[in-house]
């Protein structure tokens, strides 16, 4: 009882039209599809994209619908992927054009409605209740949105419409690619209830086990399944799910930019020598703030915090941080910012053994504009398209080809090797 | 693969254009491949696009050159700004 009325249950008439009007908008094979887009030879060939290719623990990120057949999943890894399809064509990811087409996907849905809430990259709800009375004025306009995307985009979208997040997300899921699915009041019974239980969002791996071993094996059965036997079997979220099977789900549209996951990268080191001074610290911090840099810019994100660690020769080990006047990916900022922390709290009394700096508060790289009033950001502009160019020649012909000066000026510390020893990779792309 | 990753349809023109006060940018004339410049002789048609020709998405101008009526791509990447056209064959 008290979840029917947590979640609005009874204020949805049968018949009535005066319900929400709630979209989901998935990109079909979101990564997978930019790509194509971007390399139209690869239209009509198994495609997917993984994890670096040099790297033996690389893993499949997205794949396209040809891809799909062979048996290629996501998480699989690339070795396993070209295994089971040798034809396979894996490509590096690119974030910042995945970024870019996600802010354009998104910007077309802003058009119809405020509320707008991400789901990752790829989707968003959107309620447009306000602007859609009839009820198929919602479909219309999920179908207008579709072409729209398709041809500004290039990307084709599925599109639920229903009247709560959780049936709009499954009515996404249900026809693929570039389709519209209504799950209305009235049809809910009868387009959800006979779909699998794990295609209820909620529903995990090990939820779908424990259900299944009770002998729930649909959405119908979790709906018409007692809801103080759901309790008892997963607690309150037991509840959760009898109430979303029933299309009680009132919980709004929370408009707002998709936040990463991702909340820092960093790398650190033990030296091959102790630090003695600023002008060890200063190789050092460069070299790392080469590759935390190079990492921020793959993902398409700048920090707003730099921190940096220290580990005495006594084993003694703290951090500092400070917060920058503006977002950084340029690897001379983050040293710089790393240097002067270092000078600030470090007075040198014993040696350093180990050291890191790491890019924090991560906000999704926008470039700095060229505005002639501003001499400093033309200069920041050119400095920032500088460091892809290093990226793209480092990519073409090997990191180690293209180094700072900086460098050079001390054999030991200068050959460290900050771009494939301990690097701290982000959170969910290690 | 390399064959495969690259856009055979896809060209970067050099393009005179004009910023008008309000922000809008018009081509005037561009340079081709080969390094042939052609005048630009109006603007039919301006709209967000994809080129599943050329590869990419931007500002689709549909513009009027010799009498025929073309299109140029204005795609912003990584902060930079460039003008495509798509290649015939």
């Amino acid at each position: 009882m008290f979840m029917n009325e947590a979640f609005g249950g009874g204020k949805i008439a049968g018949n009535s039209t005066d319900y929400r009007k709630i979209l989901h908008c998935d990109v079909n094979n979101f990564y997978a599809s930019v790509e194509i887009l971007h390399h139209p030879k690869l239209a009509g060939k198994p495609v997917a994209v993984g994890g670096s290719a040099e790297e033996r623990h690389g893993i499949i990120l997205a794949k396209n619908y040809i891809a799909k057949p062979f048996g290629i999943q996501v998480g699989m890894a690339l070795w396993q992927a070209r295994q089971r399809c040798p034809d396979l064509i894996i490509l590096p990811p690119d974030y910042p054009k995945y970024q870019k087409f996600s802010a354009l996907f998104r910007k077309i849905l802003l058009e119809y409605t405020d509320l707008v809430e991400p789901f990752g990259l790829d989707e968003s709800w959107c309620d447009v209740t306000a602007i859609c009375g009839k009820p198929d004025a919602a479909r219309l306009l999920a179908d207008e949105i579709r072409e729209r995307v398709k041809n500004e985009l290039g990307l084709t979208i599925s599109i639920g419409v229903s009247y709560n997040k959780i049936f709009a997300k499954l009515g996404s899921d249900i026809k693929k690619p570039d389709a519209t699915t209504v799950i209305s009041p009235t049809n809910f019974k009868r387009v959800v209830w006979g779909l699998p239980a794990s295609d209820l969002l909620g529903v995990g791996r090990q939820v779908e086990k424990a259900l299944t071993g009770v002998g729930i094996l649909t959405i119908g059965d979790i709906a018409n399944t007692d809801i103080s036997y759901m309790e008892r079997l997963f607690g309150k979220w037991g509840a959760y799910l009898h109430c979303y099977a029933n299309g009680l789900d009132n919980s709004p549209v929370k408009p707002g930019d998709f936040t990463p996951v991702i909340k820092s990268v960093g790398n650190s080191t033990t030296c091959p020598r102790d630090l003695v001074s600023d002008a060890d610290a200063h190789i050092v911090l460069y070299n790392l703030a080469e590759s935390v840099a190079e990492r921020m810019r793959e993902i398409g994100m700048s920090a707003k915090t730099v921190q940096i660690s220290l580990r005495t020769n006594d084993l003694h080990w703290f951090e500092r941080q400070t917060s920058l006047s503006r977002p950084t990916m340029i690897a001379a900022e983050l040293a710089e910012e790393g240097m002067k922390l270092l000078r600030k709290n470090y007075d040198w009394r014993l040696p350093l053994r180990s050291i890191g700096i790491r890019g924090a508060k991560l906000v999704p790289y926008s470039p700095s504009e060229q505005l002639s009033f501003f001499a400093d950001e033309t200069k920041r502009n050119r400095a920032e398209r500088l460091e892809y160019a290093v990226d793209d020649i480092r990519r073409r012909f090997g990191y180690e080809k293209l180094g700072r000066l900086v460098l050079k000026s001390d054999g030991i510390l200068g050959q460290l090797d900050a771009k494939t020893a301990n690097v701290i990779h982000p959170l969910g792309f290690s | 693969m390399e064959d495969l990753l690259r856009n055979d349809y896809k060209v970067y023109v050099e393009v005179l254009e004009k910023r008008a006060k309000d922000g809008i940018i018009t081509p005037l004339a561009f340079v081709w491949e080969d390094g042939r410049k052609y005048a630009i002789d109006g603007v039919i048609d301006i709209r967000k696009a994809a080129s599943l020709k050329a590869g990419g998405a931007g500002l689709r101008y549909t513009v009027k050159i010799a009498g025929n009526a073309r299109f140029m791509f204005l795609e912003e990447d990584r902060g930079v700004r460039r003008w495509f056209m798509e290649k015939k064959g």
